[in-house]
């Protein structure tokens, strides 16, 4: 469970989160907004890549601030630009590079390589550099990186936003398939439907709070008036 | 670098960098070949990568960036300009001695960027400023290490000079210039530069 | 990753595969064997000049791959020659340029039989006694696989940079080539350093 308690983040003397409070313990969970609302803050302030200004953040109750390392083993976290994330010249060295802070022994790293490369389609690339893999690919890459080393939840901050239609649906219907809890900011809202939860950011405080139909019919009013 | 007095324990942010600096001086050498003064002489911009890596990183982060890319060319890999690499020209070729220099030069920059601050002063006096520093580190440095082994190699100190002077110091001179006029506009657009590391 | 283990596939450089008696040793008594044999070559050129070439046999490594290494000094060493023609005689040419093909061609001969894995772990594993200093071996091989990693990554950044100013009739101006390459160069950078400190390095 992660516990987002009375968060106001400023950065320099801008307000670019305001007072949110909210309890996030729901298998999935979809967060909205404008461009600049706070989404992406919001989504870092989850794992301790941005600690709040004013507030707290707690994870399983691990705070954000002492406790970064404990949080950032249980709460993965994807990227929008694959690029920026994969961080080995290898496809199977970036999965190894998960498990390095597991302590496992060789053959079991093997395995589990082979295993998340399996599951996400990349078996055969496992020795290929990264960066010759397509944008879909390569997103798949850090999903397997990143689940390779088992969190409880993971944080995705629009996984889907440089990829096309087709790897939009299948890094979707991955996430959604998860065992684990996954907390999806995303601006394709289809793939929000079968979601249990959906939060609307708008300039930095959390305005809606509902089920994905209400709170996309709510966010998609927000966006038409001028 | 961040915390120097306890140990020289890297953080992922100097990692990050001085890997993606390192990277810099590899790509400036695979594609930044330029054709300046009317497309005559090309001139690759590795140089260019190594000041600014001291004007950008500071001494530390500088210097470890430039020997992290020595190592990757010792190693094997074709990164210097025109697709070298391979132990024998670190270590073994007439022109070594500059390349070993680059790491030193850029040590230098910036040493002398953190102790003189150019981005504090106004846009013509930082420039100014950066220039020296980079003349002195970027050439000054990296001759002082190159043309003796230079010499040495080649049994002649003219011939040495006359390579050195038809090959290198053109462009570096051209470089030294560009470089302080990015490394001035960089700090001030980027202002947290110097706050991090070598503070 | 361990103590090293840079790329089992990785990118190979001058490598030339093979299984000759040199490709099989390990890296640390090939560097240890050159410096013995560069330190023998300043001093007695012609005594190591044969034992060179017999082991450019026995490695077993084509010519052309041998001679590629080498081009790019050809003008560099057609200058030196010419010279040393004029100002000191043939035979001090010879000499000259000897040496300096000698110990390119000594040292490159580790290049061509050593894998960039090889080398590099080789060095992550001398690098070991520095851990009194406080620098951690695993770092060091982090560094290095970070740096492979963002070459493709930083590379793209100068290529698109340039198409951009291109398109603005500004390809050729340094400057203006160099300060958004920069900037991006370092937003690439926090990404990288934030994807590191998100997957745990720091923990
Ligand atoms: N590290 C930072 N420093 C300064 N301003 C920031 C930083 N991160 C985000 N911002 C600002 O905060 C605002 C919200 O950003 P962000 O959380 O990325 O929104 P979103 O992801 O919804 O587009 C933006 O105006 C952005 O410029
Ligand atoms: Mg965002």
């Amino acid at each position: 469970m992660i516990e987002v308690e009375r968060v106001t983040q400023r950065f320099g003397d801008r307000v670019i989160l305001r007072d949110v409070t909210v309890t996030l313990a729901e298998p999935r969970i979809g967060v909205i907004g404008s461009n600049g609302s706070g989404k992406s803050t919001f989504a870092r302030l989850l794992n301790g890549l941005v600690k709040p200004s004013e507030g707290r953040v707690t994870v399983d109750g691990f705070d954000t601030r002492r406790e970064g390392g404990k949080v950032r083993r249980k709460v993965g976290f994807i990227f929008t630009d694959p690029d920026n994330q994969i961080v080995m010249p290898t496809v199977a060295e970036d999965v190894a590079f998960s498990l390095r802070r597991l302590k496992l022994s060789p053959d079991e790293a093997r395995d589990r390589v082979a295993e998340a490369l399996e599951r996400f389609g990349l078996a055969g690339h496992a020795d290929h550099p990264a960066h010759l893999l397509s944008g879909g690919q390569k997103q798949l890459l850090a999903l397997a990186s990143v689940l390779a080393a088992q969190p409880e939840t993971i944080v995705c901050d629009e996984p889907t936003t440089l990829l096309d239609l087709r790897n939009t649906r299948r890094v979707g219907t991955l996430l959604s398939q998860l065992p684990q809890r996954v907390v999806l900011v995303t601006h394709d809202l289809d793939l929000l439907d079968e979601y249990d939860r959906v939060l609307v950011f708008d300039e930095g405080s959390l305005i809606i709070d509902d089920k994905p139909a209400p709170a996309v019919a709510a966010y998609r009013t927000l966006m038409a008036s001028p | 670098m961040t915390d120097r007095s306890s140990s020289l324990r890297l953080t992922a942010t100097d990692l990050a960098r001085i890997a993606v600096f390192a990277a810099l001086i590899a790509a400036l050498g695979l594609a930044g070949t330029l054709y300046p003064l009317g497309g005559q002489v090309p001139i690759t911009a590795q140089t260019l990568g190594v000041m600014l890596a001291g004007a950008i990183l500071g001494a530390y982060g500088g210097a470890l960036s430039v020997i992290t890319f020595t190592v990757l060319v010792a190693a094997g890999l074709p990164l210097l300009s025109g697709g070298r690499g391979g132990l024998h020209w670190v270590i073994a070729a007439p022109t070594s001695g500059y390349l070993i220099g680059w790491s030193f030069g850029a040590f230098v920059i910036g040493w002398l960027a953190w102790r003189f601050r150019p981005w504090r002063r106004s846009a013509a006096a930082g420039m100014a400023l950066f220039l020296l520093i980079n003349l002195i580190g970027g050439v000054g440095v990296v001759y002082a290490i190159g043309i003796p082994v230079h010499i040495w190699r080649v049994d002649s100190g003219t011939l040495a000079v006359i390579q050195a002077i038809g090959s290198f110091l053109p462009g570096d001179l051209l470089k030294a210039v560009v470089a302080s006029v990015v490394a001035y506009q960089v700090h001030r657009a980027i202002p947290g530069l110097a706050g991090g590391s070598n503070e | 990753m361990a103590a090293g283990g840079v790329s089992p596939g990785g990118p190979l450089g001058a490598y030339v595969p093979g299984t000759s008696l040199l490709h099989r040793c390990p890296p640390g008594p090939k560097l240890l064997g050159l410096l013995v044999a560069l330190t023998l070559a300043i001093r007695w050129p012609e005594y190591v000049a044969v034992p060179a070439v017999a082991l450019f046999a026995l490695a077993r490594v084509p010519p052309r791959m041998a001679l590629a290494q080498l081009r790019p000094l050809w003008l560099f060493l057609a200058v030196a020659f010419g010279f040393q023609v004029l100002a000191a005689g043939l035979g001090t040419a010879i000499e000259v340029v000897g040496g300096i093909l000698l110990a390119v061609a000594l040292a490159s001969l580790v290049t061509l039989t050593t894998r960039v894995s090889a080398m590099l772990d080789a060095l992550v594993v001398a690098a070991r006694p520095l851990r009194r200093l406080g620098i951690d071996p695993d770092r060091v091989a982090l560094l290095f696989a970070l740096a492979i990693r963002s070459i493709p990554l930083i590379t793209e950044i100068v290529r698109n940079v340039r198409e951009a100013q291109c398109a603005r009739g500004a390809g050729n101006n340094p400057i203006a080539l160099a300060i958004p390459t920069m900037i991006r160069t370092l937003r690439a950078a926090d990404a990288l350093g934030e994807a590191l400190i998100a997957r745990g390095i720091d923990d």
